[in-house]
């Protein structure tokens, strides 16, 4: 190869590189360690690693970035493949914490690998409630009042259109037209899924006969991936109904829900509520706060149509990664990071209770 | 003798030189008058615009090879109807290019600063932010997806065009590379992820993983497209080269390649089109973060992409969602631009390294 | 007269020669030692599902029934793509490498370029925001006209996220690949036999039909066997554009529709755990099984009828 043409590649090839190494070499504009003007005495220092649940995901971004402004040395990062992959990657180590929106399963022995990884009983809590909304698409209707049984008979298709007696029974005032339902579902396994199906299962069990689970039990009818695919289908679907995260209702139509003898809208107080009047799972190690959300409560205000989503941690943790646990899992259950989360998320802050309780296991961590 | 059979006639007069021909104006014509004809009745019968265009696009194709057909002969009608066909998959091809770069433009354009380019995500919620974490992630494992795939590919190529011949080893490779590109782009993730897990533990997030995963889904397009543009080259070039002495190496680095160059540059260009928005495989073998990571090895510092920005950022928006949607359309109109600056360098490339041809 | 000595000698063995072989059949067994890590991974971590209970397998009763509407879907969704984009993209080729003059060719070129650099995620975007709901009058118009034809039973779905939908977006995403391979098969076309077509009285389409067509079959056939493995393999933009019910249905236009092997992966991956992960893995190994039954039954029809050179 003459010279020429060796210069005419390698000029280009080398300023593409040295172009490449100055982008690379230069941080982002708000990662020097001068700019954190709030960096906190921190000590701290070190990397934290979590996976898991989804639903989560917002409140972790604000625990995360409220926890690393207070200490600029520590880099917290929170992958949200979901609660399975995250309790895979707990149980097996690859991870220091999980989030999952449903507690660890005993019959699949989720449990036991997970005291196993830990040399110990595991730590389970929960961190993240949120209120799960039935919204629709009815040009012209802003609101619906349905108890249990009948928005159980629309999701399972036994109501097909939007003026059906029923509804139109607890809702006098409303003009409902004559549009079909058309009920949209979630095409992924998620906690969702699984919260609301329970809720149906046992509020309205003579007509939801299926059991709770994370996939849609009917195999028909429209279904959307993720929270924002439900958006999207309900926004562009007239007469669309589906069930969705409260946080990402925006301008959708809701519908409020029968409780006792009351119509309930949803809302974080009302999933506060609902858990505060919960029970725990029984059968379960002293550290394990699994809860079984009593979806047929009558107590006032209570939303019983709700997801928990846990944090799932070690007792004990060798070296530095224990005290950094610690520090960041007693932030995420106190009262500011609830509210923090409540702010960033719309998630339900933990009733009093449950967060004394959780707080208490998370103080117990210690090296090993 | 006076009794000569004379004809008046000449030979030539049943075979005319010239032929009957539509006159120059004729496409121009049809065209304006199927689309004056459409507008006319769409107008009447209210028909949205898409169904008028639809209806024009039909009836220039029916009229024009149709009145050719009258007036010229069928060859030139079939012709005539082939050329329509051939700009109407243009048009329709252009029609989601157009809607695409339009929904991301109109989407994204606002939110691209100069914080939005040099600023990461850590530490913040809601607004305020930026992508440049993701940048470095994805110009990281792309360009150690290229450099892995991009030589090996090649030189699989020319092993099955210069070397294979037809052996059982050349068609069988050929034919599993064609099985390749029908992997999932999860499972190549998957398969990276169990590779890594062997060696660096569990729960292992390496962007040099990344890289790997990528690169099995970029080999297979390397290959393929290199093997067509490399048997392309005519013979006679290689035999003109051997009859001069120079050795094999050296003819298919010197001759065949550059000659080739520019469909391989294409192809390469291609692969890394392909890969640079992959979502899943990175998902789980380089994870999720919201801080800058450099490093290529470090087993257990994650990594993020572009496009696993936008994913994130559009499906898990928060309980504002409007800054977080805004920044991943500004992720995906980034990422839009940085593959046609890299396949304008690569066109540029093509041409350098390309000898002088008469094209 | 003197004697000039005849030296029979073996054809040297050049240093460069040997290196250079070895490195492209190296590479050659690297890419192939590669694929058989994929398969062996596949099979070690995907054969415990054979014996999974139903609970992991979606509620079906074995695996056969599990990955039957998964296959059903990605062969219909793959088929329908190729259907569409393989006149598109050779059309569009044609107009690049024939029709148009040399300025606009590489200017359309190049934007026929930038569909491939938009990223999967936002194909899925796309096709729920803008295709989907501009489908929906005409799945209807459909439904209502055609509706005797099982394909377009209905009832047509109200968001218009149809299988037919995500066909038609697998065509778009593997539209710039197969266009762009024909298009440099097309330009590499030895102008002397084009010119002697010209030469001979034959019109444009002629000369396409006859001279570039059969120069180009192999490559044509490597674009669209490259086009059909993209659309087989397509995770994200189906994942988001189908309302996937994992059942076999014929209907184009309704809202329930099969699930492609991919798109289930990339949905059910995330909340799986124990059997129900293997059982994904699996399904991947069942594609991996299409993809190799479907190219070889597309290279047994092509190198029968192909042209020998």
């Amino acid at each position: 190869m003459n010279s020429t043409s060796v210069r005419r590649i390698a000029l280009p090839g080398i300023a593409a590189l040295v172009l490449g190494l100055s982008l690379s070499a230069c941080g982002a504009g708000n990662e020097s360690s001068s700019d954190d003007s709030s960096s906190g005495g921190g000590s701290l220092s070190g990397t934290l690693n979590g996976a898991g649940s989804s639903a989560q995901q917002a409140a972790q971004a604000a625990w995360t970035a409220d926890f690393q402004k207070a200490n600029s040395g520590v880099t917290i990062n929170y992958n949200p493949i979901g609660s399975g992959g995250g309790v895979t990657q707990f149980n097996s180590g690859g991870v220091d914490f999980a989030g999952s929106d449903k507690a660890l399963d005993a019959s699949a022995g989720e449990i036991d690998a997970a005291n196993k990884r830990c040399g110990a009983d595991a730590i389970e809590v929960p961190d993240y409630i949120s209120p799960i909304a039935i919204v629709f698409n009815v040009p012209g209707v802003k609101s619906l009042n349905l108890d249990p049984d009948t928005a159980a008979k629309m999701f399972a298709g036994k109501i097909t259109k939007w003026n059906d007696p029923e509804i139109k029974g607890e809702n006098p005032g409303a003009k409902l037209p004559d549009l079909a339902i058309a009920p949209v579902h979630r095409s992924d396994p998620s906690g969702t899924t699984n919260n609301f199906t329970d809720y149906l299962s046992k509020a309205a069990k003579d007509v939801w006969t299926w059991p709770a689970a994370e996939d849609w039990p009917i195999k028909s009818g429209e279904g959307a991936s993720g929270t924002s695919g439900m958006v999207d289908a309900v926004t562009k679907g007239k007469g669309a109904l589906a069930y969705i995260d409260n946080s990402q209702v925006g301008n959708l139509s809701v519908a409020s829900i029968k409780v006792g003898s009351k119509y309930v809208a949803p809302s974080a107080d009302g999933a506060s509520k609902a858990l505060s009047v919960s029970k725990p799972q029984t059968g379960r190690p002293a550290s394990d706060i699994a809860i079984d959300i009593d979806r047929t409560t009558t107590a006032d205000g209570a939303y019983p149509i709700a997801l928990t989503s846990y944090l799932i941690a070690c007792p004990t943790y060798s070296g530095d990664k224990a005290d950094l646990v610690k520090q960041y899992l007693s932030y995420v259950v106190s009262t500011e990071g609830q509210q923090s989360a409540a702010t960033a998320a719309g998630s339900a802050p933990l009733p009093d209770n449950l967060q004394q309780q959780a707080a208490q296991l998370i103080d117990g961590i210690t090296k090993s | 003798m006076s009794q000569v059979l004379t004809t008046t006639e000449p030979v030539g007069r049943t075979l005319p030189l010239r032929r009957p021909r539509l006159p120059r104006w004729a496409a121009p014509l049809v065209g304006l008058v199927a689309a004056a004809a459409s507008l006319l009745v769409g107008l009447v019968a209210d028909w949205s615009v898409a169904g008028i265009v639809v209806v024009a696009g039909l009836l220039y194709v029916v009229v024009l090879p149709g009145w050719s057909l009258l007036v010229e002969n069928r060859r030139s009608a079939t012709d005539r109807l082939f050329s329509s066909l051939v700009w109407t998959a243009l048009a329709i091809a252009l029609v989601p290019l157009i809607s695409l770069l339009y929904l991301v433009i109109s989407n994204g354009a606002k939110e691209i600063d100069g914080q939005f380019l040099t600023y990461s995500m850590r530490n913040i919620v809601g607004s305020g932010g930026g992508i440049y974490h993701a940048l470095i992630g994805t110009l990281m494992i792309t360009a150690t997806a290229t450099v892995i795939s991009v030589p090996i590919g090649i030189l699989a190529a020319v092993y099955l065009v210069e070397y294979g011949g037809g052996s059982r080893v050349a068609s069988s490779l050929r034919f599993l590379v064609d099985v390749m590109t029908g992997i999932p782009s999860i499972v190549a993730g998957l398969f990276a992820y169990a590779l890594f897990e062997i060696f660096f533990g569990p729960g292992v997030k390496m962007a040099f993983g990344g890289g790997v995963a990528l690169s099995l889904l970029m080999v297979p397009i390397v290959v393929r497209s290199t093997e067509e543009m490399l048997k392309l080259v005519p013979d006679e070039l290689r035999e003109a080269s051997y009859a001069l002495g120079v050795p094999r190496w050296k003819t298919i680095v010197r001759i065949v390649l550059p000659t080739a160059s520019a469909g391989i540059v294409t192809g390469v260009t291609l692969a890394i089109a392909r890969v640079i928005g992959e979502t899943a495989p990175l998902l789980i073998i380089a994870g999720a973060t919201t801080s800058v990571n450099t490093s290529l090895f470090s087993p257990q510092t994650p990594t993020e992409t572009l496009p696993v920005f936008i994913y994130y950022s559009y499906t898990q928006p928060g309980l504002n969602p409007q800054y977080s949607v805004d920044r991943a359309w500004g992720a995906a109109l980034v990422l839009i631009v940085i593959v046609m600056i890299l396949n304008l360098l690569a066109r540029l490339l093509g041409r350098m390294l390309a000898p002088k041809s008469g094209r | 007269m003197t004697d000039i000595p005849l030296e029979v000698r073996s054809p040297k063995r050049r240093l460069g020669d040997l290196t250079f072989g070895a490195t492209a059949r190296g590479a050659g067994l690297l890419i192939l030692l590669a694929l058989a890590g994929v398969a062996v991974f596949l099979t070690l971590k995907g054969l415990p599902a054979l014996g999974a209970k139903s609970a992991d397998l979606d509620a079906h009763a074995n695996f056969a029934a599990y990955v039957w509407p998964l296959v059903y879907g990605t062969l219909i969704s793959a088929a329908l793509a190729l259907l569409v984009a393989t006149p598109l993209a050779i059309g569009v080729a044609l107009v690049v490498s024939h029709y148009a003059p040399r300025r606009m060719a590489t200017a359309l070129g190049y934007l026929i370029d930038l569909l491939a650099a938009v990223p999967s995620v936002v194909y899925g975007l796309w096709g729920i925001g803008f295709l989907s709901p501009k489908l929906v009058p005409i799945y209807e118009w459909l439904a209502d006209h055609v509706g005797w034809i099982p394909l377009f039973k209905g009832p047509a779905s109200t968001t218009g996220r149809t299988i037919l939908t995500a066909s038609i977006v697998l065509a778009i995403m593997i539209l710039p690949i197969v266009t762009a391979i024909s298009r440099e098969v097309f330009l590499q076309t030895p102008r002397l036999q084009q010119e002697a077509a010209l030469a001979l009285g034959a019109t444009r389409w002629e000369t396409i039909r006859l001279a570039v067509f059969p120069y180009a079959r192999s490559g044509i056939v490597s674009a669209v066997m490259l086009g059909l493995g993209r659309a087989m393999g397509e995770t994200m933009a189906v994942a988001m554009v189908l309302s996937a019910s994992g059942i076999v249905s014929v209907n184009l236009i309704s809202s329930t529709n099969p699930s492609t092997i991919a798109a289930n992966i990339a949905l059910k991956f995330p909340e799986s755990s124990g059997l129900s992960v293997n059982a994904l893995i699996l399904s991947g190994l069942v594609l991996f099984v299409i993809t190799f039954v479907v190219n070889f039954a597309a290279r047994a029809i092509v190198s029968r009828r192909e042209v020998s050179r």
